[in-house]
């Protein structure tokens, strides 16, 4: 019978299924960080248990973590304790943890691809909705509740109902200044926000297979944006390339015996899916979004839809200060933040560097340059971007997910207009009363060098 | 937190939004506690609707509406999209709500209302429109929603719809029973599962 890659790695994975209820799965990897794993550590000690397979699971803090002066210890007290909390636990029940300037910490979705702990073929869960970003290495990854999370301390299991499957197959090349989050942007503006629940995303196509490691993490991270629990790519020479020689990747004849399975993990030329998209990457233009979800997005050369009445609709842009009809060219900002799971790689910040080199940052613009891990503040200083970046008017901040939900001090003033790489535009998401405008590294750099909101393919 | 759930009736509450997210239902600044107090979380749902920026009440928000209230929650479409905080449901749940009635649910959220003995009720389009028109002509008015027999009842217009469960979940709600005291019966399983793939 013809598979799809989801149903391959699904299938290998099924301990049992639960007469009429869900599917009993077991996990490779359980990544947990400070925000959503203490209750669960809390549920396991009420319950009297220790975890089950302490080698399947690796701990960072990430959210709470302040972008400066991480050597010191935290001002905020109560973010403090969450993050001492998630260090105790792993502690006592004998996890992996990597801490604050331990120079493994990071993100815990550009941390776990990185160290080759992400890989092919593998169940990977976070209680984190991002962890859709871990499907890019040919992974089935999802992201899941607090009471989940105990689940699988406990059991090294889950309880889910199996998802329908679709394709989203973009065939053709990307023009100039469009990259992969402008592709994510763009699915989310023709499918909204819902258009994938219920089903797990396989990407294929051309443009999809052009893109570097980085651009397909970018891409499968923003899946949970329209609803998918998670989205996938089958691993190829790009993947094998990336995962190669990393810290925790297979060496010696287990790579050679992995990476022949991992050849096998693509869709049977056959393979029925419940549902396929197709998209031309020719009508893909740098994105930016005017709204409050991320499927409120139009080419930056479009104006705002002038024919919704709805009263979500018209909530969203009285938030945002704008109004229907209206192109956002031109439009003064106030911050720029490059960084978050989504963009917070070394390829985001070629690209920002890239647009911004011999320029200046605009006098007005507030500019938070956020890596996505250590070993990315590593790769920028070994490549000199720093220094272009330096030159630019641009500091380089410590890692950690930052402005992206203003956990830490990372926070942008109500009423302000913030040019963000990161993954949502919810209310208040940068901060009480903050205006996100969700786009690339591209038109993030644009925007920081002009102050106002440009085409990037303008000073390209 | 685990509680038998039955048959619930009671007056509604409605948010006719859609694509509330979990941002909205209980901001990131609340999701630094690290214990599971319901009170602390349904304290603060929806905190960035309910209050002003100088910390006022919004008077305008149905929260803080007397006119509103009960145990079930009636929103717009997408409800619990975003982040899979499973905060939101604590919040949901600590403020009281024991239904949350929509015609879609994002897939995360509604394990995580699951999780926490909250029930998901997902509606038709036609069947959330008339509720929403109901609890406004008479804020009094009571649904039903009855877990055994899968029925959701306005008692307004007396018009009944049936909603899905699956017969596990179902049977974890009515017993107070929750996913880790079913995995922890099955440890020889995941062994042998273990066992054979390696």
């Amino acid at each position: 019978m013809a598979n799809t890659l989801f149903d391959k790695i699904w299938d290998a994975h099924v301990v049992q299924k639960v007469e009429d209820g869900p599917t009993q799965l077991y996990i490779d990897r359980l990544y947990c960080h400070e925000v959503t794993s203490p209750q669960a550590f809390a549920g396991l000690r009420a319950r009297g248990l220790k975890v089950f397979r302490p080698d399947h699971v690796y701990c960072m803090p990430d959210h709470n973590t302040p972008t400066h002066d991480q050597d010191k210890p935290i001002e905020d007290p109560v973010s403090k304790t969450q993050v001492d909390t998630l260090a105790k636990n792993a502690a006592d029940f004998g996890l992996a943890h990597f801490g604050m300037m331990d120079k493994r910490n990071g993100i815990i979705h550009v941390v776990g691809p990185e160290r080759g702990l992400t890989l092919p073929g593998m169940t990977i869960v976070c209680g984190d909705s991002h962890t859709s970003t871990h499907g890019a290495m040919g992974a089935v990854a999802f992201g899941i509740g607090t009471s989940e999370v105990e689940m699988v301390l406990a059991s090294q299991c889950i309880l889910q109902s199996r998802p329908k499957t679709m394709r989203i197959t973009i065939d053709g090349e990307l023009g100039k200044g469009v990259t992969a989050k402008d592709m994510a942007l763009y699915m989310m503006s023709q499918m909204t926000t819902s258009g994938a629940t219920g089903y797990f995303v396989e990407y294929a196509g051309s443009a999809v297979r052009n893109l570097s490691m980085e651009g397909r993490l970018t891409l499968c991270n923003l899946s949970i944006e329209m609803g998918a629990r998670g989205g996938m790519v089958a691993p190829d020479e790009v993947t094998f390339d990336y995962i190669k020689g990393r810290e925790h990747a297979p060496k010696g004849a287990d790579w050679e015996k992995a990476v022949a399975y991992w050849k096998t993990l693509k869709s049977d030329e056959d393979a029925v899916f419940d549902k396929e998209v197709r998209f031309d990457a020719a009508d893909i233009q740098p994105m930016i979004t005017y709204g409050t979800n991320p499927g409120m997005g139009m080419g930056i050369t479009e104006k705002i839809p002038a024919d919704d009445k709805s009263a979500s609709f018209q909530k969203s842009l009285d938030y945002m200060g704008f109004q229907p009809g209206e192109s956002l060219l031109g439009k003064k900002i106030d911050y720029v933040f490059l960084g978050a799971c989504t963009n917070g790689r070394i390829e985001d910040f070629r690209a920002f560097a890239s647009l911004v080199k011999g320029k200046q940052k605009a006098d007005h613009v507030i500019a938070w340059l956020v890596p996505g891990s250590w070993m990315v503040d590593a790769q920028i200083r070994e490549e000199g971007l720093d220094k272009i970046l330096e030159e630019a008017g641009f500091a380089i901040r410590q890692p950690g997910c930052s402005a992206c939900l203003a956990m830490n001090d990372d926070k942008i003033p109500a009423g302000k207009y913030s040019v963000s790489t990161s993954n949502r535009n919810f209310e208040g998401r940068q901060g009480p009363g903050a205006r996100t405008l969700l786009a690339s590294p591209l038109v993030a750099a644009a925007a920081a060098v002009t102050g106002v909101i440009t085409d990037p393919r303008e000073l390209m | 937190m685990k509680q038998k759930f039955n048959i619930i009736t009671s007056t509604c509450v409605p948010l006719p939004l859609e694509n509330v997210d979990t941002d909205q239902i209980i901001p990131a600044r609340f999701l630094k506690a690290t214990t599971r107090e319901e009170k602390f979380f349904g304290d603060n749902l929806f905190r960035d609707w309910r209050y002003n920026p100088d910390g006022s009440l919004n008077k305008d928000f149905v929260l803080n509406n007397p006119t509103y209230g009960g145990q079930i929650l009636v929103a717009g479409k997408n409800f619990g999209s975003g982040s899979s905080r499973e905060h939101a449901a604590w919040a949901i749940a600590g403020y009281g709500f024991r239904v949350v009635v929509s015609s879609f649910f994002a897939d995360i959220h509604k394990n995580n209302e699951l999780n926490n003995f909250v029930l998901p009720v997902v509606v038709s389009e036609g069947f959330l429109k008339e509720l929403f028109d109901s609890i406004h002509a008479d804020p009094k008015m009571e649904v039903e929603v009855n877990l055994p027999e899968q029925t959701i009842t306005n008692k307004a217009t007396g018009k009944s719809e049936h909603f899905e469960i699956n017969a596990y979940k179902k049977h974890c709600l009515m017993n107070g029973l929750d996913d880790i005291d079913f995995l922890l019966t099955n440890k020889d399983k995941i062994e042998a599962w273990e066992k054979a793939s390696r």
